[in-house]
This record gives structure tokens, C-alpha cells and sequence, in this order.
């Protein structure tokens, strides 16, 4: 019997993994510094383009431009003394070696990106405008900007966990007994491709509210795919696992609960991850036509008023908030499915 | 008779029962024409008793054994355990497949505790699934998924989930057939320690008419498909076997000669 723990593989597996990560990461620039070497090459970036936005005039009337290099300095100063005090800060210094390399991009970016608009007008105004009109966006027009992102994330919220909880319990009774199969399929056949903006115009004056109306058409939009996957995770179940169970004595909600739905959940992820992309479709142009609040209303009228920088903003935030809710998906489907080997890290 | 039988395996460490299989066939379906799998199968076997069955691949074995598991019904006779006749799968009778089939998304620990959870009877014998792992030499990797294991391994988890059972009919279905010579005799032997310190009545389907003659008390060989016995053959050695015995390797001789394979002797 060999002597090693099961669970000391695992932290070796995983440590290796982490080394890696580390040793592939790109453009690795510390060559003659010995440590950190990047992240002082990032600090000089940022202090850059803080003296970039003092340097030359601007072309326009902007109200941020000093605040935008003072943080600009602030960060570079906070990435300096970083990467000075090194291993003393442990995860975090890690954490920041393995960023470096794209602070010091970004801090290029947002440099040409300030030349070529608010120092020498390279790309057109209004249509592109410079990052400190955009930082002027989020303080001065901050209490409209939080309410929309608040009204976007209820509705998103109610719609996704009803239509994801709507598929799952259909696709687990359509997946385990025959008779609800022959009910349901046939339905879902009919209604489940059409794209749930389609129902846009029926729904917004057969619902009571157009809020209600939205919450359903999200709920649709992702528990279609939930529902399907869900299913055909249940129908591919391996018969030789409910053989086992039901000669050790499962009864039927046994195989249901601890067979048929562990079984699946590898196919439900992929379902609500597909749900969560469609459902963001409907929810942005549901706000754009019916629902007079959210980021998408926002969008629409900051398109109205020809206000650019609140566009790019609003974009910046609602990006953001998908990826986080992916990143919050992912982060449960790595917790639950943790069995599973090889899984996509997101 | 369930709860009863419940109770039982819960209290008493399970003793062997019989089992008798009286006239068994059974055929199946396959695209509008019937394949007949078992012709008339009829033998009994007492209680603590040690059978391995052998025969051509695709005759009928695994069939056979999950008529007696109760995953299937026969398309005609009678499954007696201990006189009262199979009607469906119970505990009492427990299959290790041909595969180990273990759970992915279980760990180790709750592969082996399954039988014990289906039945509801977990929280108050939580001890008997640590005793399962001890006794197939696996509490080291009672955390593992079984993604982290060897396939011997796997295989020893999935008759440690049969055992913590304590199965008064023990099915076997070629539990041994994909791990290599060396850890395949160690759990021969294994096998045959368990079955003497617990003592239920077990059926063991194998390809390997060695094994058979070193496990088993008696050996039924089938004839092809459709099976049918050829011959039930009794194996009068005392325990423990040793593999070079001459009346295992006459014994050996006749089987080989039943299976049709004389030419090789
Ligand atoms: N569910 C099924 N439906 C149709 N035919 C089946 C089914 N299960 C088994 N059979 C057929 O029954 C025959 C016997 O199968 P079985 O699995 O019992 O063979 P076996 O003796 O266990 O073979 P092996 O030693 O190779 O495992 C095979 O010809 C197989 O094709
Ligand atoms: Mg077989």
C-alpha cells in the first residue's frame, strides 16, 4: 500500500498549476531586475500618463483632467511601494507580479488614448471622448448611473431565477418520466426557438407592467437552453448508475435527487451559462424599448442627448457587471462540480 | 417481509441465503427478433456457498445475474432467495458490475456509504462505511473522487459499497477481469477471506477458469448462446488453495475440454 494522502496529490496538482500560471505569464520584462522589475517599469507607465494629462493643454473644456493625473500618480506611488515591499505582502505581492505586466499596458492605453483626444484631437469629437469626461461621468452623474445599475440588476436578478428555476424543474420532468415528456417537448419545440426579443411587442401590452412583462421575457430568454440542457443531461444519464443505485435500495426520489440531478449538472451549467448571455440580449433592449430605467434605458438616452462620455461609461459599468456575473456562475460551478477534471477556467 | 428483511441486515452481520434458480429463461428483443439469451437454467445453491459460473463471452452470464439482482424479470421461471421468490432489487442482494461504476461526483467515502444512505440508515452507521474502507485497504483515499484513482482501486471501492451492505448474496460480474495478474491474485484471495469471516452465499461470473477452480466451491459451465448448463462441477479442496494443486489442474483440464478449447492440452 502506497503511503501518500489523496488529498496531498491534490495541493501538489494544484500548486503545479499555480507555478505554471506563473512561469507562462506573458511578457516577462523583470530580465535584469531581479525582482518586480515590471512592476517598476508599470509604476513609470502610470507616472507617464499622469504627466501626459498636465503636460499639454486640453483642446476642450473638462473638469477632471487634474484629478485624473493626481490619481494617476496615487496609483503609480501604490505600485511602486508594492513592488518595493515585495514578499512582505504575500499573496497580494504574487497577485500584483502577475498584473504588472498589464498595468504597464493599460497605463500605455489610457496614455495615447489621452493624447489622441483631449491633447491633440487625433479621433473626432464628441464621438470619442477622453478618459477624464468619462471620470466626470461617474462623480458627477453618479446618483442616475447607480439607480439605472440597480434597476438592471433587480430585473436581470427576478427574470434569470425564475427562468433558470422554471427550465431546471421542467427539464428534470421532461428528462425523468415519459408522460410529461410528451406534454411539454412539443411546446418547447414550438416556442423555445423563437428568440424571446421577438415576444417584445406582445408582451409589453398583455402584461400589466412593462417591468412584469420584462422579467418574463428574460425568464424565457434563459430558461429555454437551461430547460434543454437540463434535460438532455438527465436523458444521458448512464442506466448502469441507476442499476447500481436501485440494487443497493434507491427508490425513485433517490434517483431523482441523488442519481439523475448530480449526474446532469455538468449539462445545467453549460444551460445557465447559455441562458445568462441570451437573457443579458433581452434585458438591455427590453430597458432600450419598454422599461424606462435601467443601463439600457441609459444608454438610450445618453444617445438621445448626444452624450458620449456617458455612453463609453455606461458600457465600461455594464461590461463589468456581466463578467462579474459569468465570474459568479463559474466561481459555483467550480465549487459544485469540483469531481469533474479539466473544467474551462474562466 | 421488506421491513423485516430491512431490520435484519441492519442488526445481524448478514449470513449466506439460498438462492434457487428454478428453470430460468429469458430472450430479448433486438430489431423485431428475438435473441434467446438463457435456455432453461435450473440450479440451486445453499446457503454460504461459493459458485462461479463460466461460459463463452455473450452467452448470458451477466444476464443471468441481473435476473438474479432483480434489475430484470425473467421471460419464464422462478428466482427463489431463501424460498421466497425475487421480484425486484434489494439490498440483500448486492452486484459489484463488470464495471466499477462508481460515482464521479462522490468522493471515496460517500461511493461506499450510497447503499446505506438509499436505505436511510446512514446517520446512525456512519462507523460500518469506515469499517468497508479498512477492510478493502482504502481509508487513506476516503476523499479522493474517483477521477484520483487506479482502476484496482476503483474496483475495490465499488466491493466496498457492496460489502458495507453486508449482503446475504454477494454477485460477482468479472469484478477481477481488468486489473492486472498481480493485484488480481491479491484480491482472489482477498475474495476468499471475506467470504469466510462473513460467510454470505456468493455467485461470481469469470473468464478465467483458474480463478474459478481457486474461489469457488462448484463450478457451472454454460454452453453458448443461448446458455444453458453443460455441467456443474464440484471443487473438493480445502481452503486455502494453492494454484499448483494436480486435482485443480484435472479439474481445469475437464473444464477447458467443456469449453471446447482441448486442442490447447
Ligand atoms: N439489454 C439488452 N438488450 C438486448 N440484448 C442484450 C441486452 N443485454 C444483453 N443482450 C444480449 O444478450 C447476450 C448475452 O449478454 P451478456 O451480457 O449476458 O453476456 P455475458 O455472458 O455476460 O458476456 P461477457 O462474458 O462477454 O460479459 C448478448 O448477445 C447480448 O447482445
Ligand atoms: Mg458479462
Amino acid at each position: 500500500m502506497s503511503t501518500y494522502s489523496a488529498s496531498k496529490t491534490v495541493a501538489l496538482a494544484q500548486s503545479a498549476e499555480e507555478g505554471a500560471a506563473l512561469s507562462g505569464r506573458p511578457l516577462s520584462l523583470a530580465v535584469s531586475f531581479p525582482a518586480g522589475g515590471t512592476g517598476v517599469f508599470a509604476s513609470l507607465a502610470w507616472v507617464g500618463f499622469g504627466i501626459s494629462c498636465l503636460w499639454w493643454p486640453d483642446i476642450g473644456d473638462w473638469t477632471r483632467t487634474h484629478q485624473l493625473a493626481a490619481a494617476a500618480f496615487v496609483i503609480a506611488g501604490a505600485i511602486f511601494l508594492a513592488t518595493v515591499a515585495g514578499s512582505r505582502l504575500g499573496r497580494f505581492n504574487a497577485g500584483l507580479q502577475r498584473r504588472a505586466p498589464w498595468l504597464l499596458v493599460s497605463a500605455l492605453f489610457l496614455t495615447l488614448w489621452e493624447a489622441a483626444t483631449a491633447k491633440f484631437g487625433w479621433l473626432p469629437l464628441p464621438f470619442f471622448p477622453p478618459p477624464q469626461s468619462i471620470i466626470e461621468v461617474y462623480t458627477d452623474d453618479l446618483p442616475k448611473l447607480l439607480d439605472s445599475i440597480i434597476a438592471s440588476v433587480k430585473l436581470q436578478l427576478g427574470g434569470y431565477v425564475i427562468g433558470a428555476t422554471v427550465g431546471f424543474l421542467t427539464g428534470v420532468s421532461i428528462g425523468w418520466s415519459r408522460s410529461v415528456g410528451y406534454w411539454v417537448h412539443p411546446v418547447l419545440r414550438f416556442i423555445g426557438p423563437l428568440p424571446a426579443t421577438a415576444w417584445l411587442p406582445i408582451a409589453f401590452f398583455t402584461f400589466p407592467s412593462s417591468w412584469s412583462a420584462s422579467t418574463f421575457l428574460i425568464a424565457l430568454a434563459t430558461g429555454f437552453p437551461v430547460t434543454v440542457l437540463t434535460w438532455s443531461g438527465v436523458a444521458s444519464v448512464s442506466n448502469s448508475y441507476y442499476d447500481v443505485a436501485r440494487t443497493l435500495g434507491a427508490k425513485p426520489s433517490f434517483l431523482v435527487l441523488k442519481v439523475a440531478i448530480p449526474a446532469a449538472l455538468p449539462h445545467v451549467f453549460v444551460g445557465l451559462f447559455m441562458g445568462l448571455g441570451s437573457s443579458f440580449a433581452v434585458l438591455v433592449v427590453a430597458e432600450m424599448i419598454g422599461v424606462k430605467a435601467g443601463l439600457g434605458w441609459y444608454l438610450q438616452w445618453a444617445q438621445g442627448w448626444a452624450a458620449y462620455a456617458n455612453m463609453y461609461a455606461a458600457l465600461i459599468v455594464m461590461s463589468l457587471l456581466c463578467s462579474g456575473a459569468i465570474t459568479l456562475l463559474f466561481r459555483t460551478r467550480d465549487r459544485l462540480l469540483i469531481w469533474q477534471k479539466g473544467v474551462v477556467k474562466w | 417481509m421488506v421491513a423485516h428483511a430491512l431490520a435484519e441486515a441492519v442488526t445481524y452481520p448478514a449470513v449466506g441465503a439460498s438462492l434457487d434458480v428454478e428453470r430460468i429463461s429469458h430472450a430479448f428483443d433486438i430489431d423485431g427478433s428475438v435473441l434467446p439469451v438463457l435456455d432453461d437454467v435450473n440450479f440451486s445453491v445453499k446457503p454460504g456457498e461459493f459458485i462461479a459460473l463460466l461460459g463463452p463471452s455473450g452467452c448470458g452470464k451477466s444476464t443471468l445475474l441481473r435476473l438474479v439482482a432483480g434489475l430484470e424479470a425473467p421471460r419464464s421461471g422462478v428466482l427463489r432467495e431463501d424460498g421466497d421468490p425475487v421480484t425486484g432489487p434489494f439490498p440483500s442482494r448486492v452486484v459489484v458490475f463488470q464495471d466499477p461504476t462508481l460515482f464521479p461526483w462522490r468522493t471515496v467515502w460517500n461511493n461506499v456509504a450510497l447503499g446505506l444512505e438509499a436505505q436511510g440508515i446512514l446517520k446512525s452507521q456512519r462507523q460500518r462505511v469506515d469499517a468497508a474502507l479498512d477492510l478493502v485497504g482504502l481509508s487513506q483515499f476516503r476523499n479522493a473522487y474517483p477521477h484520483q484513482l487506479s482502476g484496482g482501486m476503483a474496483q475495490r471501492v465499488a466491493l466496498a459499497r457492496a460489502l458495507v451492505n453486508d449482503p446475504k448474496i454477494l454477485i460477482l460480474d468479472e469484478p477481477l477481469g481488468k486489473l492486472d495478474s498481480l493485484t488480481r491474485i491479491t484480491m482472489q484471495a482477498e475474495i476468499v477471506a471475506l467470504w469466510q469471516r462473513k460467510g454470505f452465499t456468493t455467485l461470481l461470473v469469470t473468464h478465467d477458469v483458474e480463478e474459478a477452480l481457486f474461489l469457488a466451491n462448484r463450478v457451472i459451465v454454460f454452453s453458448d448462446r443461448p446458455a444453458r448448463i453443460k455441467a456443474d462441477i464440484a471443487v473438493d479442496r480445502p481452503y486455502p488453495r494453492h494454484r499448483g494443486d494436480p486435482r485443480l489442474a484435472e479439474l481445469r483440464r475437464n473444464i477447458l475440454g467443456l469449453l471446447g478449447l482441448d486442442a490447447t492440452w
